[in-house]
């Protein structure tokens, strides 16, 4: 079992993408399979987090482990696993309903499984040239799911979204080939003890390459053009999914690299750099959101600025503070459940409602006050009100902030909260308590007990964190726990192989 | 032998990065897919240029011959190569469906999806195929009270 722990978060999606890939014919075995591959794989992620770390780096085809291409799921890992795994039962549950999923193009559901395959593989990796690999397999199953759609809009958001991530996937794969070249390793822990023979300049000209192509990974500024050009052309479950995770592998990745492989070696210049990178995505995201009127534009421009809040823990934690590492965690997983939630909720308001723009919907709180109130808890957690998980994450932020002196950047964090407000009032007035524009307006029937379903299971664990945060709390302290410069392994010299 | 490599680098990603920088799609496609060659390139002189025997393991020997080539760089560059030649076959099928639905290949003409300000339809209302979910896409054509039987 221990060989292949390390490698069942990729095998079981990779699988299930395979066995729906066989039974395109029938579109209800093929969700089937693949709720069931998804349930696995979440079985399999509670697993995960539940022996934390201690599951040995695993190097595959019987190389050893500096030199083979290592599997390693740390405490970090197998939370993410987890919340991935999560993501996708409640897109494919979603997917079940009636909303915004007709028609749905066969060769959806393998993609979207490849794609889980992709994300996972990203968390579970222990190599760096493998990582980039995933990056590819996550780019190219995305380009895939965008074109599905088939009609010029789709086929224009695919193409800003291949321009852009193709040139990010080039210097990924340069930084990964100019690291090899300057230390000899691309394992993680390898990285770690071989990096500080490498000259700090250079490193540092390294760590810069590796840092940009990551962070146009993860829409950070000024490098996110790209994600509010395409987000919003996909249908809400598939869009659920994809906001949900592909960001958050970049921000995985610089967690990783930056405050743990690359801990020892990185200069505080770059951590500075990334804190006010981080500061500028925070403001220039909610102010893109503020302008637009179409409900998955706003949010998917608010992914960008909460990116920002996750992008200066990581700053805050390469500086010297491993709390910060672990509010990075936090943030990370309960922005993951909260985004994917809020664009399912949107796809639920534009299908009673008819529109996701907001000058053509209103009255949803008289028509479905239940359904005002689902998206009250995840818009009012992405602000961040207590008690609900936003607030915790970013008490978590702002305690390093403040313990470190950060008063310029706590201004920046506190004030895009208020803008955030500001941008969910917006939907919250113009959709539910605005009466609908089209007077005699009734609302649609559509079949939407899944979505329904999922949309409550998602706010369900958004309460949960808010309510018992110390839990995850723990476990993301734990997870970090041995961050930072690795521990020596056999080829410790750091010499070339 | 490794200054003449070098020169290639650059030679190549100047290359690629001005035809990636174009406004037509197909040149921009061409560009980065001679930016990748410049990057396999440099992967390829990160293992070191010196010995040139292949690396492949003698018959009834345990390890690499003395002189043989650092395999490594070269099982990245095939990684490389592959993913790279994948996603330009998508980009070359992806141009030639935006020149057919579009009619255009200037990727400044290209705003279907993100609509600008002065845009006839939006604002103030967004056009009937604003991707909203599938009774939105039919509501201009149908009056807006009436349910819509799923």
């Amino acid at each position: 079992m221990s060989v292949i722990a390390p490698v069942l978060p990729v095998l079981i999606p990779l699988g299930t993408a395979v066995a729906t890939a066989m039974t395109l014919r029938s579109p209800t075995l093929q969700l089937r399979l693949a709720m069931a591959g998804s349930v696995a794989l979440l079985a399999t992620g509670l697993w995960l987090v539940a022996v934390e770390g201690t599951i040995p780096p695993e190097g595959l085809g019987g190389w050893a482990v500096p030199f083979g291409i290592a599997f390693h799921l740390d405490g970090v890992g197998a939370l993410m696993v987890l919340v991935t795994a999560l993501m996708a039962v409640a897109s494919l549950l979603y997917m079940s309903s009636g909303i915004d999923t007709d028609p749905r193009h066969p060769l959806l559901v393998p993609v979207l499984m490849g794609m889980v395959a992709g994300v996972t593989g990203a968390f579970s990796t222990a190599d760096l040239f493998n990582l980039y690999v995933w990056f590819e397999i996550m780019l190219i199953t995305a380009l895939g799911v965008l074109a599905m759609g088939g009609t010029p809009r789709h086929l224009d958001a695919t193409w800003k979204y291949l321009g852009l991530n193709l040139f990010g996937t080039l210097l990924l794969l340069a930084a990964v080939g100019l690291i090899y070249g300057a230390t000899g390793h691309l394992n993680y822990d390898a990285l770690a003890s071989a990096a500080p023979g490498v000259p700090p300049g250079l490193m540092t000209a390294l760590l810069v390459v590796l840092g940009v192509s990551l962070l146009l990974k993860s829409g950070a500024f000024p490098l996110f053009a790209w994600l509010p050009a395409s987000y919003h052309t996909l249908p809400a479950p598939v869009l659920a999914l994809v906001a949900g995770l592909l960001t958050k592998v970049g921000v995985y990745a610089l967690l990783r690299l930056g405050n743990d492989v690359f801990a020892g070696v990185a200069a505080p210049v770059l951590f500075e750099a990334l804190g006010w990178v981080a500061a500028a995505t925070m403001l220039l995201g909610v102010i893109g959101a503020a302008y637009h009127w179409d409900m998955r534009r706003i949010l998917a421009f608010h992914i960008i600025s909460q990116i920002g809040y996750i992008l200066l823990a990581i700053a805050l934690g390469g500086l010297g503070d491993r709390d910060a590492s672990a509010a990075a965690v936090f943030y990370t997983l309960h922005h993951i459940v909260v985004k994917a939630n809020l664009f399912l909720i949107a796809g639920l308001i534009a299908a009673y409602a008819g529109s996701y723009d907001l000058r053509r919907i209103g009255g949803v709180h008289a028509a479905m006050p239940m359904l005002s109130v689902l998206f009250a808890i995840p818009a009012l957690s992405l602000v961040g009100i207590p008690p609900l998980s936003g607030f915790w994450a970013k008490v978590l932020v702002l305690q390093s902030l403040v313990e470190q002196g950060r008063w310029v950047w706590l201004v920046f964090a506190l004030g895009v909260s208020v803008l955030t407000l500001y941008s969910m009032m917006k939907i919250w007035l113009e959709a539910m308590w605005r009466p609908h524009p089209q007077a005699g307006w009734q609302r649609r029937a559509v079949r939407a007990g899944p979505a329904l379903a999922a949309a409550c299971m998602l706010a369900g664990v958004t309460l949960w964190i808010g309510l018992a945060p110390q839990t995850l709390i723990d476990l993301s302290l734990a997870a970090v726990a041995d961050f930072g410069p690795g521990v020596q392994v056999a080829d410790g010299q750091g010499g070339r192989p | 032998m490794t200054w003449t490599l070098v020169a290639a680098i650059w030679a190549t990603l100047f290359a690629g990065i001005t035809l990636l920088l174009s406004r037509d799609l197909l040149r921009a496609i061409l560009g980065s897919m001679i930016l990748g060659s410049a990057v396999n390139l440099m992967i390829f002189a990160a293992g070191r240029v010196g010995p040139s025997g292949p690396a492949i393991v003698p018959y009834g020997t345990q390890a690499l011959a003395e002189g043989s080539a650092n395999p490594l760089p070269q099982a990245l560059v095939l990684t490389a190569i592959v993913i790279g030649l994948a996603l330009a076959c998508f980009a070359f099928v992806l141009i030639q469906g935006i020149v057919t639905a579009t009619g255009t290949a200037d990727s400044t003409r290209l705003r279907i999806a993100e609509p600008l300000p002065d845009h006839p339809y939006y604002p103030p209302h967004p056009g009937p195929d604003d991707g909203g979910p599938s009774p939105a896409a039919t509501e201009a054509a149908r009056p807006v009270a009436a349910e819509a039987p799923r």
